[in-house]
């Protein structure tokens, strides 16, 4: 395998993608959204439950389809936000989940990696009304205009 | 007409000689660029045509009265006698020219469609469509009250001609928008029968014929149809340059599309009044070294001749389709060799398209991964995106045994 794909497609990130953590569906969740990715067509459901404070998260999952970046990325995040509020989360700089990710990414497959995090930071926004992350294109129930 | 005489084969190898791009590697390999359907790359002889013009021949067209300024327009005008040729229309003031194919549909719609669509009316696209001969009429058909209908696809992945009169059932067919040839799968429309069927109606009929013009004779008149699009950066030429050629009664009765400088007879507080076509539709500064190497590449083609590009294409397309068949878990769409274009769309196994293509990426193979701005036929084919791998007169058959190789290195990592 070369340099590239060893970097790229590390073990990590495979391991994710084959065994997504946090892949399901929350029936009657506290927040959801769905998000696409409109570069290949990509989508993603999150859905959120609040601990007993209403703010906390207690459980993320995810549904949709998408490439093993995408995939990973909000298999990673799932777990990365358990725990935390819902106002942390939607500040939640990307360069820490980037990091998690931890490869090199094009500004291509960082959309794939973020539409995720997105997605999440959407779901809490029509829940708790927190700060909108940038570039939401893609969000169509949202009326932005 | 006279023909049958032999068609000259190309020579990919050599051709590729005319093509800087290729002199470079990417990760260390030689690039197999499987992705001429998104563009195409460029000739020496293009980009020379276009050095050339802004080195001795550059000023703004039409009003100069020096002697540059009658060089420059003389070179816009004889690039649209060009594209004239090159589509066997009637006149060159029919030919207008446009940023690309899609700006040149959005002409049609909204200078056409605004003042000819209402309610009971009924636009017919399908299901093939690429998004610039989509969307721009799903819009002007909800801003006019018009119904939007969509010829389907039948199982091979071609239009479904038996479904036509259901498609026109209830109402009033003005518009039949097709493409000649899809990106998305490759598959070469038949368009002589759409006109027959719109024009029975009553209705236009509007042909992209964006991915068509740069692998076969694309010529209005056999065609029959109304207004047809081209896009000059996937057939050798410049990005920024295209053209819609429309019949010459219809684009006089329509109004402008963009407004401004050169597009005018005469400019009062009271009212303005319209140029003559195809000024009428060429408000601006006309993109006229993109003209000029518009021209040049329609040139380079037809030094090679059509007929012989859509016979290299044809052997690449067939070859591919078996080299792709040995590859366990892939699947390709589209009709069988002889019904289309340079065009191969597939997938493999579950593994994402970003996937497969980033890998094949390393191996120095570019390809498209994505929707093909074709979602309403990823829903019909029950996928997100696709692998598209897209062939023209450079490709050489290693470069496809170099994607085969690469899909094998993709499997592994999946595995």
């Amino acid at each position: 395998m070369s340099d590239g794909l060893d970097s790229l497609y590390r073990e990590i990130i495979l391991d994710h993608y084959k065994n997504p953590r946090g892949h399901g569906v929350i029936e009657s969740a506290d927040a959801e959204a769905e998000g696409q990715n409109p570069l290949c067509g990509d989508e993603v459901s999150i859905y959120v439950a609040f601990g007993e404070d209403g703010e906390t998260i207690d459980e993320v999952k995810f549904s949709g389809r998408g490439c093993a970046i995408s995939q990973a990325a909000t298999s990673m995040l799932t777990e990365m936000v358990q725990g935390r509020t819902a106002t942390e989360v939607a500040t939640l700089d990307k360069d820490e989940l980037l990091e998690e990710i931890g490869i090199p990414l094009t500004p291509v497959r960082l959309k794939c990696a973020m539409l995720g995090l997105t997605t999440l930071k959407v779901a809490l926004h029509k829940a708790k009304g927190t700060p909108l992350p940038e570039g939401i294109a893609g969000f169509d129930e949202l009326d932005l205009k | 007409m006279a023909v049958t005489a032999q068609t000259t084969k190309l020579d990919a190898r050599k051709l590729r000689a005319d093509f800087p791009i290729f002199e470079q590697t990417f990760h260390g390999k030689p690039l197999a660029f499987l992705d001429s359907a998104a563009s195409s790359q460029k000739p020496r002889q293009m980009l020379d045509a276009m050095r050339e013009f802004y080195e001795t021949s550059y000023a703004n067209v039409h009003r100069g009265v020096y002697q540059l300024a009658e060089r420059a327009t003389a070179a816009l005008e004889g690039s649209r006698e060009k594209v004239r040729e090159l589509l066997n229309a009637p006149a060159a003031r029919e030919v207008i020219f446009l940023r690309n194919a899609t700006e040149g549909l959005n002409l049609v719609a909204y200078a056409w469609g605004l003042n000819n669509l209402g309610p009971g009316d009924i636009v017919l696209v399908t299901e093939l469509e690429h998004h610039s001969n989509w969307v721009p009429w799903q819009y002007m058909a909800k801003k006019t009250g018009a119904e939007f209908r969509m010829l389907p696809l039948d199982e091979h992945g071609e239009l479904d001609l038996g479904a036509l009169d259901e498609a026109a059932d209830g109402g009033n067919v003005k518009v039949v928008a097709t493409g000649l040839v899809s990106n998305s799968l490759g598959t070469i429309n038949p368009v002589e029968k759409l006109v027959a069927w719109a024009h029975e109606r009553g209705a236009i009929f509007v042909c992209d014929a964006a991915q068509a013009a740069p692998h076969m004779t694309v010529d209005v008149q056999a065609l029959g149809c109304d207004f047809l699009a081209i896009s000059g950066h996937k057939m050798c030429g410049p990005s920024g340059i295209g053209a819609v050629w429309g019949r010459a009664e219809l684009l006089e009765r329509m109004e402008p599309f963009l407004l401004g400088g050169h597009m005018i007879r005469s400019v009062r507080f009271e009212g303005t009044t319209w140029g003559e076509l195809p000024h009428k539709f060429e408000a601006g500064t006309a993109p006229m070294a993109e003209a000029v190497g518009f021209a040049a590449a329609i040139d380079y083609l037809h030094g090679i001749g059509f007929d012989a590009i859509s016979a290299h294409e044809h052997e690449l397309v067939s070859y591919a389709l078996d080299r792709l068949a040995e590859v366990p878990g892939l699947t390709t769409y589209g009709p069988p060799a002889d019904r289309r274009a340079g065009i191969v769309s597939f997938n493999f196994d579950d593994i994402h398209p970003h996937d497969v293509a980033q890998i094949l990426d390393l191996e120095g193979v570019a390809i498209r991964a994505g929707h093909h701005c074709c979602q309403p036929l990823m829903q019909k084919l029950g996928v997100a995106a696709t692998n598209r791998a897209s062939f023209y007169l450079y490709t050489l058959p290693e470069e496809i045994d170099q994607l085969v190789d690469g899909l094998h290195k993709v499997k592994k990592v999946f595995a």
